[in-house]
């Protein structure tokens, strides 16, 4: 279990974040380069010192800024692999596996012993006489896993661990690390720029933005109520924040946004609240549409998308306040004429409207 | 037209250059035949200076390398107040004239010197003995070793060094089992630079140590004595202090003897 508290500033860079993780779980932090993730994940290696805060593992304080204690990397139970995996040039691939064990003083009989059951495991012990340089990215991956979880670490820190891959190795591999992942026992931390390892590999999953984290939970509630544009962006939600203003006797209200005012079911507080919509449930009009839609939204076209992977559907976004994001057939798309800059009509059912705090 | 001009005057420089720099290794290596040579070796006073200064100058080297390691690495990791000021008091030796840096080393360790009262307190002096040719070898080639080796552990990249730390390796293992390796190069380079320097040295020796034969009479100074008695002597010496300088540079790998005649790869492109 790790629980940490870290403050940093670098330059005018402000890094904030409180963060844990089980035994046993993956948090997945994911965030734009320059978020600060690396930066976090050497704060919590001790490979720097954060200005304030307290990290804690398993009981085992390795840093607290009150207290005056900072366990340098050597003395912290931790399996850092960097983004380049940094496999020592200069060693044998079961050198750098062995290094750790070596390093800590083990017996040569146990070293050669857990040596061969982690090159065993990953799959390398055909290359164990080789220096790194003559290793694809998906070996040398693998090698920098082994070389950190041989140690049986408390916590096991990934930056970006499929980054320094090609395309085409890429997929495999995820797959490789979503399973051992799920078989770790220690603590594991990953960074990720992209929001779909994060989802593939993190049982927890955190969005840091700018130096903070605004959202944070597990895989499941982060799915089902996106509280940031961020992860409603990946998910392809229109996300908005509101709150009531009246409320009809139907059961619906009225809810006041950034952009004007949406109907939606009574979300049943009057405090501020998230709300999202589909974009499959917003259909596009040349003219003000009759019927049924409670909710219209006026703007020019600003962009259209086809929506992978069939790519028979189109996502169309309103250059409205705020944007407006809706998904429509290639076929409607050719008889509504749509392109850039057309003047349109969007519309969306209260019913098709959902909230949460 | 200008092109033609440019490389003209590229080929005048480059030829005047290599003359100078071969034309005297080649006069030394002619003026006395192969066999006179061999015969020579056996003479008492080449054997003597040959003795002392294999002697001296692998003394020298070995405690620039424990004295100067620590300092580069100093120098190649850490900030610190004054870090300038230490770079050029460890440059200086390259750029001082030796018999200024003979002198200063008398007035330091003579007798009557700066630390030289305290060492004769204790019983023992350093000028005009084996030792003193150590020390003012050391101090002329401690630079040699010092600055590419500082470069050398600067250049190691810091994700090697914190993959290390965060593999249970304490400094002191980082140092020696990563650090070091990584900058083998830069070691062996400015060990054999340093070895050399100090093989050669003769300006400050002779100002700090003196020349007596057996003693402080190392090969250069012999060289310089022999030429005025003996030329086929000095001759001699010098060119075994030629061949021996070669060796080292080989084997220390500056240059490897199998590619002293290829052409050089390409540049690697960056990774």
């Amino acid at each position: 279990m790790l629980s940490a508290r870290l403050d940093k500033r670098l330059g005018g860079f402000q890094l904030e974040a409180a963060l844990g993780i089980e035994a046993g779980r993956t948090l997945a932090l994911v965030g734009e380069s320059g978020a600060g993730k690396t930066t976090l994940l050497r704060l919590l290696a001790g490979l720097s010192r954060p200005d304030a805060g307290r990290v804690a593992l398993d009981g085992e304080v390795w840093f607290d800024h009150a207290a005056g204690i900072d366990r340098p990397p050597w003395r912290r139970s931790v399996g850092w692999v960097p983004q380049d995996y940094a496999l020592f040039p200069h060693l044998s691939v079961r050198d750098n596996v062995a290094f750790g064990l070596r390093a800590a003083a083990r017996p040569a009989a146990e070293v050669r012993g857990r040596v061969d059951a982690a090159l065993a495991r990953f799959g390398i012990g055909a290359l164990a006489a080789r220096r790194p340089g003559a290793l694809s990215g998906g070996q040398q991956q693998r090698v920098a896993l082994a070389r950190a979880l041989v140690l049986e670490p408390a916590l096991l820190l990934l930056d970006e661990p499929l980054a320094a891959l090609d395309h085409r190795t890429h997929r495999a591999v995820r797959g490789e690390l979503a399973q051992l992942l799920s078989t770790l026992s220690c603590a594991t931390v990953l960074v990720t720029h992209s929001p779909v390892e994060a989802l593939m590999l993190g049982t927890r999953i955190a969005v840091l933005e700018d130096g903070r984290l605004t959202q944070e939970g597990a895989r499941e509630e982060l799915l089902r109520h996106p509280r940031s544009t961020y992860i409603a962006d990946l998910m392809g939600l229109n996300l908005f924040r509101g709150r009531v203003v009246g409320r009809t006797r139907g059961g619906g209200a009225w809810l006041e946004t950034a952009g004007g005012t949406i109907t939606a079911p009574d979300p049943g507080t009057d405090d501020e609240v998230f709300i999202t919509v589909s974009p499959r449930e917003v259909t596009l009009h040349l003219e003000p549409p009759g019927g049924s839609a409670q909710n219209l939204i006026r703007g020019p076209i600003a962009e259209i998308v086809p929506e992978p992977p069939h790519g028979d559907r189109l996502r169309v976004v309103l250059g409205s306040r705020p944007p407006l994001v809706a998904e429509v057939t290639a076929d409607a798309a050719a008889t509504l004429g749509l392109r850039p800059g057309l003047e349109i009509i969007a519309s969306f059912k209260a019913s098709g409207v959902r909230t949460y705090s | 037209m200008r092109s033609v001009a440019l490389r003209v005057a590229v080929a005048l420089a480059t030829g005047l250059m290599l003359a100078l720099l071969a034309l005297p290794l080649a006069a030394l290596l002619v003026r006395v035949p192969p066999q006179r040579l061999a015969m020579r070796l056996a003479d008492p006073v080449v054997l003597d200076a040959l003795r002392l200064s294999l002697l001296t100058s692998l003394a020298a080297t070995a405690a620039v390398v424990a004295l100067g390691l620590p300092l580069a690495w100093l120098l190649a990791t850490r900030r610190f107040r004054g870090k300038r000021l230490l770079e050029l008091l460890v440059d200086l030796p390259m750029v001082l004239p030796p018999t200024l840096a003979g002198l200063a080393l008398l007035l330091a360790f003579g007798r009557a010197g700066l630390a030289g009262r305290a060492f004769a307190a204790l019983g023992f002096s350093l000028p005009f003995t084996t030792a003193g040719v150590v020390v003012a070898q050391v101090f002329m080639s401690a630079p040699f070793f010092i600055v590419p080796v500082r470069a050398g552990l600067a250049a190691v990249e810091r994700r090697y060094v914190d993959a290390a730390a965060a593999l249970r390796a304490d400094p002191l293992r980082t140092f020696f089992g990563v650090l070091l390796p990584l900058a083998r190069p830069a070691l062996l380079a400015g060990t054999a630079m340093s070895c050399a320097r100090a093989l050669g040295e003769f300006g400050a020796t002779i100002t700090f140590a003196g020349n007596l034969p057996g003693v402080t009479q190392t090969m250069p100074l012999a060289v310089y004595v022999a030429m005025q008695t003996d030329l086929e002597a000095a001759v001699t010496l010098s060119v075994m202090l030629l061949v021996l300088s070669c060796t080292l540079l080989v084997a220390l790998r500056v240059a490897p003897l199998g590619a002293l005649w290829r052409r050089p790869d390409a540049e690697r492109p960056a990774r």
